[in-house]
This record gives structure tokens, C-alpha cells and sequence, in this order.
């Protein structure tokens, strides 16, 4: 079952025809997820490598295919507007993998998405993958298993990391989602660990953040309020400077805050067990679940 | 991207908010002429650099003649002016800012920045202006107002009279201040700033509110639709590897240690950084290759770590969207190219493993493989001696 993407799931590509978006949507599709349908603006008519129709809107794409989900791979000064399209055509899920969306469209988008039924992953993220069922994004498809260990994270590839560890020590994982490095974000991590707390194909939890604001000190007072299966975290930055911008755009100590030292202290305070090292995600994780289950 | 205090302020008057009357200035006699053409009989001479702290660090001096202003300028120009923002270097200054003094009756803080839990740009005033606002958020955070501004409607006039009234404006200054907060907000919203910080915002003898200092920092994915911003980028500011890295689509950040890392996306650079540091050594940088790179940029990436003159260099790369083999090749490229005289420890893992392996096997250089993370970091930590 997993969260949010499964074999169920109708996707349409917003850019389809962009390098990013075509060469995404050949990997998507070749791993099993259903591509119903592809949007670029003024090539309604045409089909995506013979198979997938293009549509000139996204509304057009929804009652066409039916569609029900969007991946954005729109490039940063168009890809808030196709976020808000993709909101206003129907789709329950928008997975937005673009970089680079200037802070202030994010805010705006934000505020726009208050009244819509609809749950944003991103922006600035690798997206999110059900392993075996359905993979949105721009994630290695074959360094994954199914399984029942959930992954969240700011990250791309530390969560390949992760993931990587945890295929190599034979433990799959329910599903991967990355909530993106950007200080405006959709879906958070309390969003997603209360979902695989709901999740009955979930067991355990590994959730990575990283230095910068402070929804990991959140997610750990949340963690210890209202999940009741093991999680284990890792906070990457322990020895980045202040004041810089650490490559994601939230990823900045300001003003000293923000730190990892004061992260790892919050989840290790609440009942999540840190990782010492980002080598010992996955080994950290089988640990947990042994001493649970002996 | 950070840009000068004059500069600020030249964004802050064409939005109409006060501010002294000014001329920046690149040599002592320049100086002198700038003061003497803004006549009066108090100056004040500021260091321009990229950095808070200026005040405290001697960067800023009151002068009461030409004499005083040609001393000071001379001085501070070419001088290493060491803040608790600059780090122990400190930075050269270049320039100056020659302003006509004001008649300074209360000094207030404001300063908008988004509150990423909220998603949203908080504006923040407080009566203790002049001072590190950092600290008063620590010891008296009951000093600090503040007030959210809805992305759909903008700042509306009673927040602006709320804060005015809670830092115990009155008169004409409420109406001053309501225009100034409203310009800034603009400031922030049309120009994608990611700080606006006026510390201190003076209120003069007269009631009137002025801007005495200015800090504009703006979102670097929000330049590509400001280029008048760009045109104020001061490269003397930047670290030379750091510009010349960032010219070719690479996020760099240079640090203090010996270890040389080139690694793909942020998290695990971070990651990578943080691992070295368990095992004793200290990364000589952050480097995100990112996920488009192409062997060129991994040369050059490559170059810019040899030019640091790096004790050895660990490379840690999970191949999702970028390929090992792209990788192997751009450090079999550098390598001939410029030589490799360090130390070279390579983890290679995800997209196309086998193929970027057998590449550098078969490069003749000698480079260290590494299984995993922890064991590339363990030997880069032995090649320094650190473990």
C-alpha cells in the first residue's frame, strides 16, 4: 500500500518535451510508473515518444486521461505557475523536482494552495517512489527494494545513501519520499511521518534533514507526541560554517540557529535514534529493529 | 547575493525612504572632495564590506573636519577590517561611504525576513537599535514586534501602525515610519530580497525617520529577473576559487581544512564534509557537482581543489541522475591534465559503477578505490596523517 504513489497512480509530465523532462519521463516509465500524459504549451497534438499524449494545459491532460497526479520538470521562472496550474486542474499530487524557483513564486504558491485539495512534494527535491510500483522523479530506480522501512528527507542524494544502505543490508523500503532543499516548501516531514505512522506497510522510519530552520526540531516534538514506530535520523551540516548557503537554498545557519548540533540534540530528546555517522543509516536502522523485535 | 551599504541605500531612495545624503569613494582625496561637496560640518566615513560588525571593528568614524575625514580614509582604505562576520582574516576594504551626519534623537531596529515556518516574510521592529539584533533576540525577546505580511493583500497600514505604536512612536513619526515599512516591503517583494535590514532606522530631533544604515541581501534564484541588482555584484567581495567555481555551475564554498572533496548534491557534500570530521581530518570545501555535470566541469571542478593546494582529495559520488563513468572521466581529464601530486581516494557507487570503475583502473593514476563512505573517508583521514 505505502503512501501516496502506488500502482494506481495516473501521472502527466508538466514539460515533457524539456531535456530534463523527456529524458525523466523515458526512466519513469521504463521503471513501471503509468505516464498517462505529458503538457507543454503549444504542442497539443503531438505524443511523447509514440505513446504519450501531449496537451497544450494541464486541465486539458486531467479530463482527457485522467490523470491524477503532475510532475513539474518546468524550468524555475515558469515552474510556480505550472505548479498553481497543476492545482487548479484536478490533481491530488504535484511532485515539483525544478531548482532553483525564487523564494518569494514559492510564497505566493504557498498562500495559493491554502484552498486546494491537493498535497505538493518540493520543489527542489529527487520526488518520491513507491519501490516496484511507481517511481515520480528524478531517483536511481534499481537501488531499490520493496520493502516496509519508510525514507524522508530534504536530501537527493543522501537519501540514495540511505536507500543504498539499506538495499545492501536485504531491507526494503515501503516509500522514499524527498521533501526538498528549499525554505518554502509543499509536504513537510511531520506531513510524512504522520502518514507512515497511518501506513499499516510501514514499519520503521529513517528521516534525514539538514542545517537550516527548524522543522526537524518540530517533526522530533511531533515524533514523540503521535509516532509510535522507530525512527532514526541523521542531520547533515555538523561542520558547515554560519552564514553560508550550504548548496539548497535553505540549507543556512542564520543568526545561530539552525544548527545540527541543536537538530540532533531535539530528535535524539524526543526519542529518534541519530545515526553517528552518515555511513550508519542503514545499519542504525536494523539495529533499532532488532532490538525491537528481540 | 550580499551587496554594499551605499548600494542599499540607492535601491532604499529610488523606493522613497530617507536617508543621509552620501557619495561613495575609492581614495582618501576622494573622500575629502565627496564631504566637501555635501558641506556641513559632520561626516560620517564608512568601510564598505560585505559584512556586519563594521562599527565595532573601527570601520565607521564620525569626523568633525576635512582633516579628520582624509585621516580616517586613509586608514581604513586598504586596511584588513576584522568583524564577527568576516572571520579572522577579516576583509580588505576597497571603498568607502562619505555621508552627511544626522541629528540622531532614538534609534529603532527593523528588519524583514521570511519566516520559513510560516511561510511568509515577517517584518521585525524593535526599540533597540544600534545594537546586534541577534542578541536582543536572545536576552530580551519581548523587545522584538513583529508582524506577517499576506503574500495576496501586502503589508497593510495598521501592522505598520501597530509596530509604530508598540515601539512608542508618535507625532508625524508614526506616518514616517508606516511609509518607510511599506517601501521596504516593496523593496522585498519586487525585488526578491532575501534580508531587509535597516540598524539602526533613526529617529531624528525633527520626528523625522531615517535610514542610517542599510543591509540588502537578495535570493540568488531570484537575480535572473534583476539584472540591476547583478550589476551591483562586487567580485573583490567573493573568494576568487569560490567565483570562478560558481561561473561554471559549481556550488562551492571554500573552508579551512586540507581535504578536498568533490561530491554530488548538497546533502551528502554535506554529509561527506561531516564524515571526514569524525574520522579527525577537516574538509578543505563544500562541492556540489550537481546532477547535470559534464566531464568539463568535473575537471574543472578537479582544478579548482589541486589549486587550493589540498592534502589529498576524497571524491564521493552516488550516480543518480549524474553518471559515474562522467565523473571518472573528468578526473582521469584534470588529472593528466594538470597532474596529480596528492592523494586521491574515489567512492564511486549508483548509475553506471562498473563502468566509472574500470575507468580509473585502467587510468594508470594512482588512485585510491574506496568500498563505501566510511572507508573513503577513513583513508582520506590516513593520507593526511589524521588517523
Amino acid at each position: 500500500m505505502a503512501i501516496w504513489v502506488d500502482s494506481n497512480t495516473r501521472l502527466l509530465c508538466q514539460g515533457i518535451t524539456g531535456s530534463a523532462g523527456s529524458f525523466h519521463s523515458r526512466q519513469m516509465m521504463a521503471y513501471g510508473t503509468h505516464l498517462v500524459a505529458g503538457v507543454t504549451p503549444g504542442k497539443a497534438g503531438e505524443t511523447f515518444d509514440d505513446g504519450v499524449p501531449i496537451f497544450n494545459t494541464v486541465e486539458q491532460a486531467v479530463q482527457e486521461t485522467g490523470a491524477n497526479t503532475s510532475v513539474v520538470f518546468v524550468p524555475p521562472p515558469f515552474a510556480a505557475d505550472a505548479i498553481m496550474e497543476a492545482a487548479d486542474s484536478g490533481v491530488k499530487l504535484i511532485v515539483a523536482i525544478t531548482e532553483g524557483i525564487p523564494v518569494m513564486d514559492m510564497v505566493r504558491v504557498s498562500t495559493y494552495l491554502q484552498g486546494c485539495d491537493v498535497r505538493l512534494i518540493g520543489p527542489n527535491c529527487p520526488g518520491i517512489i513507491t519501490p516496484g510500483a511507481c517511481k515520480i522523479g528524478i531517483m536511481p530506480g534499481h537501488i531499490h527494494q520493496p520493502g516496509r522501512v519508510g525514507v524522508v528527507s530534504r536530501s537527493g542524494t543522501l537519501t540514495y545513501e540511505a536507500v543504498g544502505q539499506l538495499s545492501a543490508l536485504g531491507i526494503g523500503q515501503s516509500t522514499c519520499v524527498g521533501i526538498g532543499g528549499d525554505p518554502v516548501n509543499g509536504t513537510n516531514f511531520i506531513d510524512t511521518l504522520e502518514a507512515f505512522q497511518n501506513d499499516p506497510d510501514t514499519d520503521a522510519i529513517i528521516m534525514i534533514g539538514e542545517i537550516g530552520g527548524s522543522a526537524e526540531e518540530q517533526a522530533a516534538a511531533f515524533v514523540a507526541e503521535r509516532v509510535t514506530k522507530p525512527v532514526v535520523g541523521f542531520i547533515a551540516g555538523a561542520t558547515a560554517p554560519p552564514g553560508r548557503r550550504m548548496g539548497h537554498a535553505g540549507a543556512i545557519i542564520a543568526g545561530g540557529k539552525g544548527t545540527a548540533a541543536e537538530k540532533m540534540k531535539a530528535l535524539e530528546q524526543h526519542g529518534i535514534t541519530v545515526a553517528p555517522t552518515p555511513a550508519d543509516m542503514g545499519e542504525t536502522l536494523q539495529r533499532v529493529l532488532n532490538e525491537r523485535n528481540g | 547575493m550580499k551587496i554594499h551599504e551605499y548600494q542599499a541605500k540607492e535601491v532604499l531612495a529610488s523606493y522613497g525612504v530617507p536617508t543621509p545624503k552620501g557619495f561613495p569613494a575609492f581614495s582618501a582625496d576622494e573622500a575629502v572632495q565627496k564631504a566637501q561637496e555635501l558641506g556641513g560640518d559632520l561626516w560620517v566615513v564608512k568601510a564598505q564590506i560585505h559584512a556586519g560588525g563594521r562599527g565595532k571593528a573601527g570601520g565607521v568614524k564620525l569626523c568633525r573636519n576635512l582633516e579628520d575625514v582624509r585621516s580616517v580614509a586613509d586608514r581604513l582604505l586598504g586596511a584588513k577590517l576584522v568583524t564577527h562576520q568576516t572571520g579572522p582574516d577579516g576583509q580588505e576594504v576597497r571603498r568607502l561611504y562619505v555621508e552627511s551626519g544626522v541629528d540622531i534623537a532614538r534609534e529603532l531596529y527593523l528588519g524583514l525576513v521570511l519566516d520559513r515556518e510560516q511561510s511568509r516574510v515577517v517584518v521585525m521592529a524593535s526599540s533597540e537599535g544600534g545594537v546586534d539584533i541577534e542578541t536582543v533576540a536572545a536576552e530580551t525577546p519581548e523587545l522584538i514586534h513583529k508582524e506577517w505580511i499576506d503574500p495576496r493583500v501586502g503589508l497593510q497600514g495598521f501592522q505598520s501602525r501597530r509596530l509604530a505604536f508598540s515601539l512608542g512612536l508618535s507625532g508625524k513619526s508614526v506616518r514616517s515610519f508606516g511609509k518607510v515599512l511599506s517601501a521596504l516591503s516593496k523593496v522585498y517583494e519586487e525585488k526578491d530580497a532575501s534580508m531587509v535590514e535597516i540598524n539602526p532606522l533613526v529617529i531624528t530631533g525633527d520626528g523625522s525617520v531615517v535610514a542610517l544604515d542599510a543591509k540588502l541581501t537578495f535570493d540568488g534564484n531570484g537575480l535572473f529577473r534583476h539584472p540591476d541588482i547583478v550589476a551591483y555584484r562586487d567580485l573583490d567581495e567573493e573568494d576568487p576559487l569560490e567565483v570562478r567555481a560558481n561561473d561554471l555551475g559549481l556550488n562551492y564554498i571554500k573552508l579551512d581544512g586540507n581535504v578536498g572533496c568533490m561530491v554530488n548534491g548538497a546533502g551528502l557534500a554535506m554529509a561527506t564534509m561531516d564524515i571526514l570530521q569524525t574520522f579527525g581530518a577537516q574538509p578543505a570545501n563544500f562541492l556540489d557537482v550537481g546532477g547535470g555535470a559534464t566531464k568539463e566541469m568535473v575537471m574543472e571542478a578537479f582544478k579548482i581543489l589541486v589549486e587550493d593546494q589540498v592534502a589529498a582529495i576524497f571524491v564521493n559520488i552516488f550516480g543518480g541522475i549524474m553518471k559515474c563513468d562522467v565523473i571518472a572521466e573528468g578526473i582521469v581529464g584534470a588529472a593528466a591534465e594538470v597532474g596529480l601530486n596528492v592523494p586521491l581516494i574515489v567512492r564511486l557507487a549508483g548509475t553506471n559503477v562498473g563502468k566509472g570503475r574500470e575507468i580509473l583502473a585502467s587510468s594508470g593514476l594512482a588512485i585510491t578505490p574506496a568500498a563505501s563512505m566510511k572507508d573513503g573517508a577513513q583513508l582520506a583521514a590516513q593520507a593526511v596523517g589524521r588517523a
